[in-house]
């Protein structure tokens, strides 16, 4: 793999991309846009997935902790760590990336491909930061918040199916996901989202961005751009929690 | 008025064109035309700087256009107006709010003057009642007049269209060739098209470049070129049996 190729491009894409905007007017409807599509567009996948990883979760850890010595209230505390420290951050940007990266790299593909690109460029627009920008900010600021009702609603998931199996009883549950509560584990959750909401967005657009000739090459970016997005932000998740939690 | 001294672009160290030297005139449709890879639309994305050359000039009615920073070419940016071989509609936008694009962009008209600019182009490309469709919901035609309104909107004085008849049927090609020789004379724009079509090239073609493997091959008027015993271009306009026929008629 010529990575190095793809790092100095990926570079210098960035670099065009910090700008002062041409008329400000333009880059905010474009931010507006994304941030509905991101943020309504992205909600029912991720309460979804949220809701029945928690539950799977919780199902798991009490089938783990057979041992009688440990209360049944410690199922709620691994429940909650693990869905706050990693699952949510981790797996919802993981499912952002299928859904979201693969939408920015066909988007702006399909404009490189037909011409769009060059139209932009034609009127004096800075086709790198009109097309990007308003995705990146848009990212940062809504995927926090995505993230944060994936927590509640992963926990909820747990609660459900652990007092629907009747595995652990509702109080229990509840009682451990009030125990020991570590708030810097929430803003290091966010750290995480915001790292990889950068890569999503930033991954996916380079490759739509640079993508060349017509309809099968827009398909293999927007592949691309879920296959790299997703491998780095594995690679960061490690970095992260080795970099900050040890 | 448009001069290329001499311009030449390579890609990857192939040649694409090479040393060409030719002038556009204002007010005038000047056809550039050549088979296909023979270097037109490089040659056009040169001259509105999408492509950077590796040598030569290009020059906007005297003044240097070539080797300018995109900051420094901004104030081109306004006079020029570009028709991509598919019409390069914004996909995510409509038809009115695609012509409204380069307004926003370039000037600071209120939006019923807006609106009435748009409405003023699509009216000129023959387009009516359109204005809230999106473009998937267009025939190719109107995509290509949409393209056109889009171009115009800024009141450009330099306008290029790459193929703007490619996948349209005969008649419609016509149409729109006139429109494009109209609009021309009536703003006196400096107009250069891209076609392989020899409709167009009998129909609106004021002056004539044939590109052939990237290099100027030929260039002159309509009369001179079917008069002309070049091979190449022979066998570019006459390639159809029904033109060999007629050549010998
Ligand atoms: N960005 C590019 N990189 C490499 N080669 C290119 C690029 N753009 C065009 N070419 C090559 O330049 C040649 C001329 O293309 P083009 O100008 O599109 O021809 P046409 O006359 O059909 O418009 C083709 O062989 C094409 O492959
Ligand atoms: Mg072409």
């Amino acid at each position: 793999m010529n990575w190095l190729f793809h790092l100095g491009r990926y570079w210098i894409f960035m670099k065009e991309m910090i700008i002062k905007p041409e008329k400000f007017s333009i880059y905010w409807k474009q931010f507006v846009r994304e941030l509905d599509n991101f943020g309504f567009g992205s909600l029912g996948i991720v309460a979804l997935t949220s809701v029945f990883m928690g539950a799977v979760i919780t199902i798991q850890t009490v089938y783990n902790l057979v041992n009688p010595l440990v209360p049944l209230e410690a199922v709620g505390i691994v429940a909650r760590d693990s869905i706050i420290l990693e699952f949510s951050p981790t797996m919802m940007s993981l499912v952002l990336a299928g859904k979201i990266g693969s939408s920015i790299a066909s988007e702006i593909g399909t404009m490189r491909v037909t011409e769009q690109i060059d139209a932009l460029e034609i009127m004096g627009i800075n086709s790198s930061a009109y097309l990007v920008l308003p995705k990146v900010m848009a990212a940062l600021a809504i995927f926090p918040f995505v993230v944060i009702i994936s927590m509640f609603l992963g926990i909820f998931g747990g609660w459900v199916a652990g007092t629907a199996a009747g595995v652990i009883s509702s109080s229990e549950y509840i009682m451990g996901i009030q125990d020991s509560f570590v708030p810097f584990n929430v803003v290091f959750a966010l750290i995480k989202t915001i790292t990889f909401s950068l890569i999503i967005t930033t991954v996916s657009a380079y490759q739509g961005y640079h993508t060349q000739g017509g309809a099968l090459e827009v398909g293999k970016s927007s592949t691309n751009a879920v296959v790299y997005s997703s491998i780095l932000i594995l690679i960061f998740d490690y970095i992260l929690t080795q970099l900050i939690l040890t | 008025m448009i001069d290329l001294k001499n311009i030449s672009k390579s890609f990857n160290g192939r040649v694409i064109l090479e040393n060409v030297t030719s002038s556009f005139e204002k007010g005038h449709v000047n056809l550039v035309i050549g088979g296909s890879g023979s270097g037109k639309t490089v040659m056009m994305k040169c001259m509105v700087g999408l492509v950077d050359i590796d040598e030569g000039e290009i020059l906007y009615d005297g003044k240097p256009f070539s080797g300018l920073s995109r900051k420094e070419r901004k104030p081109f940016r306004q006079e020029i107006g570009m028709v991509f071989q598919g019409g390069a509609l914004f996909d995510s936008l409509t038809v009115e709010q695609n012509v409204m694009f380069p307004l926003n962009m370039f000037t600071r008209l209120s939006l019923e003057e807006k609106k009435e600019r748009v409405n003023f182009c699509l009216k000129r490309v023959n387009l009516e009642n359109v204005n809230n469709l999106g473009p998937s919901e267009l025939s190719g035609g109107m995509k290509k007049r949409v393209a056109i309104a889009r171009a115009i909107a800024p009141n450009p004085n330099y306008l290029f269209c790459d193929e703007p008849n490619s996948g349209l049927d005969p008649r419609t090609s016509i149409v729109i060739d006139n429109l494009i020789k109209e609009i021309t004379e009536e703003f006196s724009i400096t107009t250069i098209v891209n076609t392989h079509d020899m409709n167009s090239v009998m129909e609106i073609g004021d002056k004539i470049l044939f590109l052939f493997e990237g290099k100027k091959w030929w260039e002159g008027s309509v009369d001179d070129i079917l008069r002309t015993d070049n091979k190449e271009i022979n066998d570019f306009i006459f390639a159809s049996k029904l033109a060999k026929a007629i050549k010998k008629v």
